[in-house]
Parts: structure tokens; sequence; C-alpha cells
């Protein structure tokens, strides 16, 4: 009896916080397209996600696409289908691994950046200040940073998409001794618009949701320097597992046969 | 008290509980425009969720929260941010937003409220630093370079810049040093007085309950237990404003030191 009225628990809680979390998001978004809108807020998110997440993005593109080229390679050549290279590199980063390690690499740095810097300013009565002053924190605060997801990632899935697909070719090419015109024909003719197009999605999904979780978090963070910290681990652990949950959904909405 | 004048904030049985713990339990008060009232009461006897309540941070489950003859509680977001447009506040931390330099935080409001351009609200900044005593080289520091007492003021600032009609103050000598106390102190009065406006003070500094109020008001476990003017203080017959105002371990209020 005891043990079901834990999971009865457990399951109450759980659907409490889906609930919680789907009226903030909802109020993150309708916040969005209503005035008063704070250009200068937004303009830093975009700033903030869109420009100083580049090295990191586009490292972890160009040595993935590197792995890649060399995996494959090996791999391959117990078939003689070396000739696949071009295709794997170009469709696992366009369509998997561009926006997910992009995705997750962001959950890391902005994720948890937004969950400790709102947290912070809910713990220091910032946030109550906001409202003191008649600024709705979730316009001032959440709504910028969500917008900025849900546009930014997609232009740094751009950039490691290209950076993926250029690491497989340095290695293609210096290493493995493909031909580079042919390397990057093939490349070329085995892209689908779709290929990229279900990554950006994919981005933009993403962005919405490290974003999201990283304001939901901070927003209902308390007790002082711990709370915050939790708060912080919360957002990217709990966008690190919706990424890849939404990855899979993506993926069937768009290539289920 | 003649029915003439209405009070400018008018509470009615307010209560407030999270979980099980009664934080506000049936709120009776009145304050009359341009009234300094100092609410005093121990840590953890509900001062801070009594104006929060006000604002509209904190929402009680009954009861009547009324300013200007407005109803607060159950307010929409929209009527909640003109209700805050009167009010004025200096957190207990000065609570300034750190990701903005000192002149935007003390003229926020009006920047935000599109009633400035940004030439306008640094000189609107300027000049309300001077009232609270700081000069115009404070204005471009961040908040993060100031010490506690300087925070303070500039929080001060902030909470007048708009010159509202009611200010809050948050345990404002809080954690400051007895001179840098008697300064926020003054400022307070003279800021209150300036603008004519109606305030409402949480501390447990009774220094500084005798210098800003008008009228005081004891919180203990959520209840109103005595309200009167301050000259009456020392001989309120009050035992729970006795043991409070001299400071006694024994008395009626006693301390949960252990749960």
């Amino acid at each position: 009896m005891n043990v079901l009225a834990l999971i009865g628990r457990v399951f109450l809680t759980f659907l409490a916080a889906v609930g919680r979390l789907s009226r903030f998001a909802l109020a993150a978004v309708t916040h969005m397209v209503r005035p008063p809108f704070y250009p200068r807020q937004i303009l830093r998110q975009f700033i903030d996600i869109g420009y100083f997440s580049l090295p990191v993005v586009a490292l972890t593109a160009i040595f993935s696409g590197m792995v890649l080229a060399l995996q494959s390679h090996s791999g391959f050549a117990r078939f003689q289908a070396e000739g696949a290279v071009a295709m794997v590199v170009a469709l696992s980063i366009t369509r998997e691994l561009g926006p997910v390690l992009a995705g997750l690499m962001v959950a890391g740095r902005i994720g948890a950046s937004m969950a400790a810097e709102i947290g912070t300013m809910r713990v220091t009565e910032q946030v109550d200040a906001l409202t003191t002053l008649s600024t709705n924190p979730f316009k001032y605060l959440v709504s910028p940073r969500v917008l900025a997801g849900l546009l930014m990632m997609p232009l740094l899935v751009v950039v490691a998409d290209i950076l993926g697909i250029f690491g497989g070719y340095i290695i293609a090419i210096g290493k493995l001794g493909f031909n580079s015109g042919s390397y990057l024909a093939n490349t070329w003719q085995v892209l689908e618009p779709l290929d990229v197009l279900s990554g950006l999605v994919k981005a933009a999904a993403f962005g919405f949701l490290i974003a999201l979780l990283g304001c939901y978090n901070g927003y209902y963070s308390k007790g002082g320097a711990q709370g915050v910290g939790a708060a912080t681990t919360n957002a990217v652990v709990s966008a690190s597992i919706l990424i890849l949950i939404a990855n899979y959904g993506i993926t069937e909405i768009f290539f289920a046969q | 008290m003649t029915e003439a004048a209405a009070p400018k904030i008018r509470l009615r049985d307010v209560h407030k509980r999270f979980g099980d713990k009664v934080v506000l339990d049936g709120i009776d008060l009145d304050v009359q425009a341009g009234e300094s009232i100092v609410v005093i009461g121990g840590s953890g006897s509900g001062k801070s969720v009594l104006i929060k309540s006000i604002q509209g941070i904190v929402r009680p489950e009954s009861g009547s929260i009324q300013v200007d003859g407005e109803e607060v509680i159950g307010m929409g977001g929209k009527q909640i941010e003109r209700i805050n447009a009167k009010i004025g506040m200096l957190f207990q931390g000065a609570a300034l937003f750190d990701s903005l330099p000192v002149w935007e935080n003390v003229s926020f409001g009006a920047l935000q409220a599109g009633k400035l351009d940004r030439k306008a609200a640094y000189d609107l900044a300027v000049e309300t630093l001077a009232k609270v005593g700081l000069t115009e080289d404070v204005a471009k520091l961040w908040p993060s370079e100031l010490s506690g007492g300087m925070q303070k003021r500039v929080g001060l600032a902030r909470a007048i810049a708009t010159e509202p009609e009611i200010i809050f103050f948050d345990e404002p000598t809080t954690g400051l040093d007895p001179i840098m106390a008697d300064v926020i102190n003054d400022l307070i009065v003279t800021c209150v007085k300036r603008l004519g406006a109606t305030a409402i003070t949480i501390t447990h500094d009774m220094a500084s309950a005798r210098k800003i109020a008008d009228r005081v008001a004891m919180l203990y476990k959520g209840k109103l237990v005595w309200v009167g003017p301050i000259a009456d203080i020392d001989n309120s017959g009050n035992p729970y404003v006795d043991q409070f105002i001299h400071g006694r371990a024994e008395g009626p209020i006693t301390m949960d030191l252990r749960r």
C-alpha cells in the first residue's frame, strides 16, 4: 500500500511539474508576441547565444566530422564501400550530429548560465524588484531568452553543418586519399533539402527547450546558493534529456516511413 | 478615526499560509495618506510577506487589500503593474540589477515606462542620486563596485526616482553600521517628507523605528498584537511590545529554537 502511495505521489508531482512547465512555456510565448518589447534585452541574448556559442559549437562540429570520416572509412573498408564516407558524413552531420551535439553543448553553456543568472536574481529579490518597477519579469527576462534560443540555434546549426562536413572533408582528402572534387560532388549529390531542413527544425526546437528550461529552473529556484546550484544542474540535465527525446520525436515525424 | 479620509492602504482579515505555516493570520490595518507606519516584529513573523501581498507579489488566500480603494487581491498582471507604478520599494539587500550600471538602475522605472530617452534618464538618475547624497561619479559604476551602504542609497534613489505615492522599506538599516544606518534613516525621513508619500517600513531596529514612524504596528505569529503612535511605544502596556523594544529573552514571545 505504501509503495502504491509513493508511486502515486511521484506521478502526481511529475504531472504538476509538467503542468507548471506548460503554463510557463505558454506564458513565455504569449509575452513574446505582445508588447512592450525590450529590444536591448533581446539583442543581448541574441549575441550571448548566437555569437558567444560559436567557438564551442564550431569545435564540436569540426571534430565530430573528422571522427565520422575516420570511423566510417575504417568500418566501410570491410565491405569495400569506402566511397560511402562522403554520404555518411553529410547525412549524419546535417540530420543528427549537427543539431544534437550543438544542442547539448549550448544546453551546457547557455541553459546553465540562464538558470544561474535568473536564479540569483530570484534569491536576491531582483525579480521582485522588476515587478515593483512595473516591469513584467516574464517579458523582461524570459521571453527575450526563449526567442533568442528559438532563432539563434538554427543559425548555429547551419555553421555546425558546414564545419562538420568540412571536418570530414579535411580527413577524407588529407588522410584517406579521396579526390577533393569527387568528394565534394558526392556530398552535394547526396544531400536533399529535407536533410538540412529537418536539422534546422530540430535546432529551433532544441533552442526553445534549452532557453525555456534554463529560465524555468532559474525562475523557480529558492534557498540561496544551494538552490541556484540545483537549478543550474536541473536546467542542464532536463534540457539534455528533453533534447534527446525531442530528437527522436522530430526524426519520427520527418523520416519514419 | 473619521470616515471622511479613506485610507491609502486598507487591509482586512488578510490570511496567508505557506504549506502548514500560517504567515498572516487575519491582518487588519489602515494606513492613511502621507502617514509613515513602521511594522516591527521578529525574524519570520511575516513582515515581508505583508508588503509583498500589497504589491501583488504574494497572493493571500483570503481577506481584502485595497490601495486607493482598489482591491489588489485577484488583480491581473496589467492592473498590478498599474498599482505598482504608484509604489516605490527599497529591498533589504537593495536588489539592484547587477547587469545594469547604477544610473540605469535608478532610472529603470522611467526608462521602461518609455517616459524618457536615455540621456534624460541619465540626468534623472544623477539628480536623484544627489538627493541621497551620491555624486555623479557613482552613476557610471556597477552595483558590485559599491559598498553595502552605498547600495542601500542607490536602492533608495531607485525607489524615489519615479516620485511614488507609496514607498515600502524592507529592513532599510539591516547590515549597516550605526552611523550609516542613521544616515539612511535621515534620508528616508527627508525623502518621504519631500514626496509627501505614504510609507510602510519593516524593521526590527528600534532606533530606526523611532526616527521614521508616525505609528508602529507589531506583528507576532501572523497577527498584529499592537498598533499605536510611536510616542506611546514606551508605555504601551503591551507585554509583547515591551519585550521586543527592550530585547529581553524572557516574556510572552518565545523563540522556537527546536522544531
